[in-house]
């Protein structure tokens, strides 16, 4: 990615791998503060990885992840919870507390690092779940929201302590076309209004690139483009170009690697009857 | 015979390094000074959920238990005319070894798995992940309340099952086979020690309780965060804690017992 004025997040040289498979393999990125970033790939590229590395909940093998000016990997437990504080995650699944109501759901980071007022938290969490339109459903259990309202109260609680980060992933996946526009509106809302550091991690190519300001696409653990939507649109990599057009066949080949197909099904080569037979 | 022996050695190492990890994880969830304001509430939600909601098998199985010790001990003792001394039988047999010992099994499989389950579904559904977000240690938030609440409860729940079995025994001795009531309390009043007997029998509750509860919120919080290893770690969960309790319980019975 092209190096940010004032980048907010930076990964330097990440090295990461699960078990045997390396997922990245020297990642650079730098995140500007203030924007919305997508980060963009195929499904198992290490998108949601590359999240929980920005928020200290695994550690790169190699490399730095530099998030607000701090080493996240060096550092201790009680100030990588203190630099959570600052950052905000709405993950796949919502994850809502399911013993809790939605408004206890969002209430549930204020009680814990705040000592505020009932009434006080009361007004706080209202005031989220109104920029998130569930005021009216606070007293639902997780279990009785749908997908995107379970999404949108998960976000709502993600905001509830007034980060300078934030980050989203796969917020579109299995949205229906109206939850999923309530959800691409959202994010474009907050980032405006709140000032935030958005990163954004999705499959989901229209609707990344019509909220980010900045976007980048990681494949084989490592990037293999980045910059504004228009870059990107215009980027003259086949990979990229696959990947933002869906096509189904290209340089990530359709079929996945396996020995050569007569010989699996048993019948004779080519070679063996000649050329043309 | 090569091949068996690294098999051996890496099934010994993997064992030893979980166990490890599981004392690890405990130290990190109950290292620290909890905050009270915090933690009181959290504490006494999941002694209801582990201890008061186990109250009923707890209840019904140990009037069973008596019940059963009552007939099996009056049968054998009347062959010797020492049917008297059924009280101090029953009394004995469930203060020193099934009150800690069928609590302890009843526990796991009741409250244990489910603690397990509960914990693992958190941890598939990314709550313990988002928890970990907002800065709030899962280790402390939601696994030592629950630890310390199956710690608290065993032992007490053990004393229930002995107290209603003892009764039971009573039921069946007493108001159905016709032995002497004065005998049946009497016999047991001066038979039953409380330091060597009923102390020995909270020491047992007291470290089957840690050792089934501690089994319980590890294997959920490592389980693989599927259905089948949510499946698989609950029923680990219920065959380990088995398993430890009986033969913590032979060792503990050798120590406490027996006579060398």
């Amino acid at each position: 990615m092209s190096v940010a004025k004032d980048p907010y997040i930076e990964l330097r040289d990440v090295v990461f791998s699960r078990g045997e498979r390396r997922i990245f393999d020297g990642l650079s990125l730098q995140i500007p503060k203030g924007k919305v970033t997508a980060i963009m790939g195929p499904s198992g590229t290490g998108k949601t990885t590359l999240l929980r590395l920005i928020g200290g909940q695994l550690k790169p093998e190699a490399g730095t992840v530099m998030v607000a000016g701090e080493s996240v990997p060096d550092l201790g437990r009680k100030a990588l919870y203190r630099l959570r504080e600052k950052m905000g995650m709405l993950f796949q699944s919502g994850a809502l507390f399911t013993d809790l109501s939605v408004f206890e759901n969002v209430a549930f980071p204020i009680r814990v690092h705040t000592r505020l007022p009932d009434d006080m938290i009361r007004d706080i969490v209202l005031m989220k779940l109104e920029a998130v339109g569930l005021r009216g459903a606070r007293d639902l259990m997780p279990a009785q929201l749908s997908g995107g309202m379970t999404r949108r109260a998960a976000l709502a609680r993600s905001i509830a302590l007034d980060p300078e980060l934030i980050m989203y992933d796969e917020p579109f996946a299995g949205q229906d076309p109206i939850a999923m526009g309530v959800v691409v509106k959202l994010i474009r809302d907050l980032n405006a209004s709140m000032g935030l550091t958005s990163v954004l991690v999705s499959h989901d190519v229209p609707e990344s690139l019509s909220i980010c300001h900045y976007a980048c696409i990681v494949s084989g653990g490592r990037i293999i483009g980045d910059g504004t939507p228009e870059e990107l649109q215009n980027h003259p990599s086949d990979e990229v170009q696959q990947f933002l057009k869906g096509r189904p066949d290209g340089p990530v080949p359709f079929h996945f690697p396996s020995v050569d197909a007569a010989a699996d099904w048993g019948i004779a080569g080519p070679g063996q009857y000649g050329d043309g037979q | 015979m090569i091949n068996r022996i690294v098999v051996f050695g890496r099934h010994g190492r993997e064992m030893i390094e979980s166990v490890g990890r599981a004392g690890q994880f405990l130290f990190g969830a109950l290292a620290g000074v909890p905050d009270p304001r915090v933690g009181f509430p959290l504490l006494v939600r999941q002694i209801y959920s582990v201890g008061v909601l186990s109250l009923a098998i707890i209840v019904v199985s140990g009037l069973f238990i008596g019940m059963v010790l009552g007939l099996q001990g009056y049968t054998i003792l009347s062959d010797y005319g020492s049917e008297a001394a059924i009280g101090q039988m029953i009394a004995l047999t469930l203060v020193r070894e099934l009150g800690p010992v069928v609590t302890a099994l009843l526990f796991a499989g009741r409250a244990g798995s489910a603690l397990t389950a509960e914990i693992g579904l958190m941890k598939a559904t990314e709550q313990l992940s988002s928890m970990e977000m907002m800065g709030v240690d899962p280790l402390r938030r939601v696994i030592a309340p629950r630890f310390w609440a199956g710690f608290l409860s065993v032992p007490v729940l053990a004393a229930i099952f002995s107290v209603v079995g003892i009764w039971g025994g009573m039921l069946v001795g007493v108001e159905w086979l016709g032995v002497f009531e004065g005998s049946y309390w009497g016999n047991m009043q001066s038979s039953v020690s409380f330091t060597t007997d009923v102390l020995n029998g909270v020491v047992k509750s007291v470290v089957f309780g840690f050792v089934c509860t501690w089994i319980a919120v590890y294997q959920g919080y490592d389980c693989v965060p599927t259905s089948a290893g949510i499946s698989s770690a609950t029923t680990k969960t219920v065959v380990f804690s088995s398993l430890a309790v009986l033969g913590l319980d032979f060792v503990l019975t050798a120590v406490m017992f027996g006579d060398f």
